[in-house]
């Protein structure tokens, strides 16, 4: 039995088989091969399996998306056949004695320049495609794993960290618990393990090697440990941990059908953090009130291009639709920071965290930012619908969206498309935006406090670099008055504040927010019975 | 030899689906396949090579057909391009 530590950022037990998560390595090795047949044969079962994965991938998102989505994954099947780019790996491998990954390395490289160099907008873009493949085929051949699906049954899956981009393909009901060696408690892995209620560990002692492919395992949530090809003794203690707090959570069912009301009477609106339309399950499940935060960047990150309108608006109505009338707040595109998506070709920054991101790119990307409100204003038609912008700092910021919004409002009326009604609010989670918020409430519905990003701008302490993770204090005074200002200035002008970071699922700070006179409180999904609970002990 | 002019009607052009499914209509013929856009060439049966030649819609393509079976299977080419182009 092998025990390894981390850092659990969920209280739960999983018992399973490991699935290794290994992305594919970023440096191609150079080497010269004697044996050429053989090297010419290892491209070829590589991209055997490359194609097999593609027409999986095909059918899958013909399933799940339709056809328009799924046709890339044919597209790449055809691409991956073309004689041309075959004949260059070829001629690599036989001609100039090269390892299969170095050819086709090459080769996705030359045919990428020469789409590159086209004055063709669309066949650009297709060098991105050229490149996509022949990574998959590259991952193959050195050993990556990167499809937990591939598994028969549920896992524990074990990585080095994890993306948002990644996680975003995982079928969430194949996943057990996550343990990775990298990641911070508050890091994207440790937000959705939260979303998913699923044990998982960061900053594991472990590396994600293939020797623990398949072995059996247990993620111990409450003591942060890994036990790998556990004893029976070990095994049966695991279990009946399990078991415990299989059964607390049974007990908490009770709370089903309950109000969110404080001793004194304060109803508390209880809401949940979402970060994608299957998550919407889990909402329900819980017996939500509504949704405090819908991110909506899975619609980007699960793409290779910009989402449509069509996309957009689907996804949007159909988490109003289900929610039937229960208020979901939408937050508007928030990326760059740790969270990067290709296609938008932002440049690479020395400190992300202060850099390009969120509101700053709509604002900058009109066009982008345009698309969303569209899909957004006609999806208000089906449910309660609020919407919220991230990282403000300014009340020229808030002036300019409220126009934007205005005239998006004004140009689907000319085209006889039906807007709703809809709230529109901020998020608080700069300090500049909490202490400004006398002038910014009156220009909203709503402020909603980001506690992560409002504690990481607010001490200049990096939410993601796990050896400030001690440093990192959401109870910091600092913070608390921030948050108390922000709710007063909401009060004083008629709007109501809620908080849908981290902090609103800290049980030890439940009370404090009641007395501060939060209005909602918006956590994962699995922490709304616990919270329920803990507000009518208030 | 058979050959046809056909101007494309698509509005990105002769893109990447098309051109993939146009090589796999080739690779049912015996014939050889050239599209001429005018100033390249390429084997309709090598998706990237046409691609590479960014036809654009209302371009004007020449496509030639030699071989055996060119009767087919011009007329079924030339049914392809006006089907998915």
């Amino acid at each position: 039995m092998i025990v390894k530590e981390g850092r659990s950022v969920f209280k739960g037990v999983a018992t399973g088989r490991i699935f290794v998560y290994r992305k594919a390595q970023t440096a191609v090795s150079r080497e010269q091969v004697t044996d050429t047949a053989a090297e010419l044969e290892r491209y070829e079962n590589a991209k055997r399996k490359a194609l097999d994965q593609l027409k999986g991938l095909y059918e899958k998102a013909l399933r799940d998306v339709g056809e328009e989505e799924a046709m890339i994954f044919d597209v790449h099947q055809m691409l991956l056949d073309d004689p041309d780019y075959n004949d260059s790996i070829h001629s690599i491998i036989e001609n100039d004695r090269m390892n299969a990954e170095y050819a086709v390395f090459m080769t996705g490289e030359q045919l990428a320049a020469m789409f590159l160099n086209m004055d063709n907008e669309y066949m650009r873009g297709r060098a991105a495609d050229v490149k996509d493949i022949s990574e998959r085929v590259m991952s193959i051949l050195n050993g990556a794993q990167t499809d937990p699906e591939a598994m028969p049954e549920p896992v524990i899956v074990l990585a080095e960290d994890l993306a948002p981009s990644e996680t975003v393909q995982f079928d969430k009901s194949k996943i057990l618990a996550i343990v990775t060696q990298k990641g911070s408690a508050n890091s994207h892995t440790a937000i959705l393990a939260r979303t998913m209620n699923i044990p998982s560990l960061v900053m594991t002692d472990i590396e994600p090697d293939l020797a623990y492919q398949g072995r059996r395992a247990v993620v111990d949530g409450f003591a942060g440990l890994l036990y790998i090809d556990p004893d029976e003794e070990t095994m049966a203690r695991m279990i009946e941990k399990k078991g415990g707090a299989d059964a607390k959570r049974a007990l908490l069912q009770e709370m089903k059908g309950k109000e969110s009301v404080t001793k004194g009477g304060k109803h508390i609106h209880l809401y949940s953090n979402i970060g994608s339309v299957e998550d919407v399950d889990a909402v329900l499940e819980n017996d939500s009130e509504g949704i405090g935060l819908f991110r909506s960047e899975f619609l980007y990150l699960g793409c290779d291009d910009y989402p449509d309108e069509e996309l957009q608006f689907e996804a949007y109505r159909t988490v109003l639709s289900r929610m039937g009338g229960r208020k979901v707040i939408i937050r508007t595109l928030d990326i760059g920071a740790d969270k990067q998506i290709d296609y938008f070709n932002l440049p690479k920054e020395e400190n992300p965290a202060l850099g390009f991101r969120a509101i700053h790119i709509c604002l900058t990307r009109e066009d982008v930012f345009r698309t969303q409100l569209r899909a957004l204003l006609r999806a208000s038609v089906y449910g309660a619908l609020a919407i919220m912008f991230p990282m403000i700092i300014s009340v020229k910021e808030v002036v300019r969206i409220r126009r934007l919004v205005e005239e998006v409002r004004l140009e689907l009326e000319r085209e006889n498309i039906r807007v709703g009604e809809f709230e529109l609010g901020i998020m608080i989670e700069t300090p500049a935006a909490a202490l400004i918020s006398d002038q910014l409430a009156p220009l909203v519905d709503f402020f909603s406090i980001g506690s992560n990003d409002l504690t990481q701008y607010t001490l200049a302490i990096d939410r993601q670099n796990p050896s400030l993770d001690d440093f990192f204090d959401p109870h910091h005074e600092a913070v608390l008055r921030l948050i108390q200002t922000t709710c007063e200035n909401a009060h004083r002008h008629g709007a109501w504040c809620g908080i849908c970071g981290e902090l609103g699922a800290d049980m030890e700070m439940t009370a404090k927010f009641i007395q501060m006179g939060i209005d909602e409180l918006s956590v994962s999904p699995g922490c709304t019975l616990e919270l329920r609970k803990r507000i009518r002990e208030c | 030899m058979k050959s046809f002019t056909y101007t494309i009607q698509d509005e990105l052009g002769i893109h990447a689906r098309p051109a993939g499914l146009l090589a796999k209509a080739v690779g049912a013929h015996k014939s050889t396949v050239v599209i001429d856009s005018g100033a390249k060439k390429a084997d309709a049966k090598r998706l990237m090579a046409v691609m590479s030649l960014g036809v654009k819609k209302g371009d004007i393509v020449t496509v030639t057909v030699e071989g055996e079976d060119e009767d087919v299977a011009a007329a079924a080419i030339e049914e392809f391009f006006r089907t998915n182009l």
